[in-house]
């Protein structure tokens, strides 16, 4: 029974549950003899549990796209990364990556703004909105400046700037959240952006704004990069809806927004 | 390839779990992840074929937070304290588990960086000690030393009244509270 002295690493030990049966049972009995190890031990178990009940949520959240291994493998083969200058490349192969993106990206009618987005229209506003989503859904901290909560006061305000009553469609049937929203400058004007996300962390970007060309235009597909955007306008107001999302899902999205802002207010 | 995403994905919930109990900062610890990965990635081929993946990628990190933690001490970064409690604390089961635990988390701070990474890698990641010493390149010994220096000194921040030698009528009832 006493054939070993029990030790502050058995102690430790018996907190993180790492001693074999025989010992435990030793410790158990030194423990109930030594109130006061026993009360040291039992407030070390307890901050145990504290630390893991603190901690634990973190672990239940989805993880955020950034750290989607699949997506970070990929680019490490296309050789993209070079955070570390590990796969350090010259300005030359920068530059040709870039025109070799252009081109890629030129097959289709409207390309991404930097690159060559169109200056008027439905596929500047779709442009617009790529450019929004790479800025504000990449951000993990402050996405939206006025948060769902408060919808009416960014109703209020963005429909005094866009100088039109602005309705925020309702995506839950869709799987889609309502984050908020923020106003955003276009060469056009002001914008109105609405964020959405699922319960993977998908966001989707809708940007509407009023139209001085295409005041009318039917709804057209773009494709930028892994980025979707369907965009259209009605009646001087346009529309642009654009997630990383596979053009046959976001497509019923945007029809069911455009059904939704074209009912009466 | 596939042999380093079946054994790389599951260890990323836990790796932000312990890079946010770091650098107390979603974006900040998500980003410590991302570089973590990425040289993980990178450096999968050098890894002792057999060797544990877990350890591996978590000395990694812990090597990133390192750096990272000492240019912002550099630059003299400073997010106070109360934000930072409520980005890691996210949800709260109820109001008094929630202080608790907002305690805990602010003891957590008044600890030298080596004391905490050791309780934070065998409390909450369930490291093994011959894991957290591999992670934390250090032997065996000073980890149960800085384990057990933590907890002590975790418990008296948190308990001002403790002590070493404590009397009859403040000791717990230890059957009870080892029920779990």
């Amino acid at each position: 029974m006493n054939a070993r002295p029990i030790s502050e690493d058995d102690l430790q030990a018996y907190v993180d549950g790492r001693l074999d049966p025989a010992r435990r049972g030793e410790v158990e009995d030194y423990l109930d003899t030594h109130p006061e190890a026993g009360a040291r031990v039992a407030a070390y178990m307890d901050q145990r549990d504290q630390l893991r009940a603190a901690l634990g949520p973190v672990v239940e959240e989805p993880v955020p796209s950034e750290l989607n291994l699949a997506h970070l493998v990929e680019e490490r083969r296309r050789g993209r990364h070079d955070r570390f200058g590990r796969s350090a490349r010259s300005w030359r192969d920068l530059a040709a990556a870039v025109v070799l993106l252009g081109i890629g990206l030129a097959g289709g009618w409207v390309v991404h703004g930097r690159v060559a987005g169109p200056a008027e229209g439905v596929g500047a506003l779709a442009s617009e909105a790529a450019d929004s989503y790479s800025v504000f859904a990449a951000d993990r901290v402050r996405p939206v400046e006025i948060a769902a909560a408060d919808s009416s006061d960014l109703v209020s305000w963005t429909s005094d700037r866009l100088r039109h009553p602005v309705k925020i469609p309702d995506l839950k049937p869709s799987g889609y959240r309502f984050m908020g929203g923020r106003l955003v400058p276009t060469a056009h004007g002001p914008a109105l952006m609405l964020m959405y996300d699922d319960d993977k962390g998908t966001r989707l970007v809708m940007v509407t704004r009023p139209m001085a060309a295409d005041r009318n235009a039917l709804m057209s597909q773009t494709r930028t990069g892994d980025l979707t955007g369907f965009s259209w306008a009605r009646d001087g107001i346009g529309y642009s809806l654009v997630g990383p999302v596979a053009p046959g899902d976001l497509h019923p999205i945007a029809d069911e927004i455009r059904r939704q802002v074209g009912q009466s207010v | 390839m596939d042999d380093m995403v079946t054994l790389l994905e599951p260890l990323i919930p836990p790796l932000r779990r312990y890079a946010r109990a770091l650098m107390r900062d979603r974006a900040a610890a998500d980003d410590l992840v991302q570089d973590c990965l990425e040289l993980a990635i990178s450096r999968w081929h050098q890894r002792r074929e057999g060797s544990d993946a877990r350890s591996w990628t978590f000395a990694i990190l812990h090597n990133l937070a390192i750096s990272r933690m000492r240019q912002s001490k550099r630059r003299g970064v400073h997010v106070p304290l109360d934000d930072l409690q409520q980005e890691v604390v996210a949800q709260a089961p109820d109001q008094d588990q929630g202080l608790r635990q907002h305690d805990v988390m602010k003891a957590l701070d008044a600890l030298p960086e080596e004391q905490k990474n050791v309780l934070l890698l065998v409390s909450v990641e369930d490291l093994s000690y011959a894991e957290a010493a591999r992670v934390l390149d250090i032997p065996i010994g000073t980890v149960m030393s800085r384990l057990a220096r933590a907890r002590e000194r975790l418990r008296h921040i948190m308990e001002p009244g403790a002590q070493g030698g404590g009397e009859a009528g403040q000791v717990l009832p230890f059957r009870q509270r080892r029920v779990k």
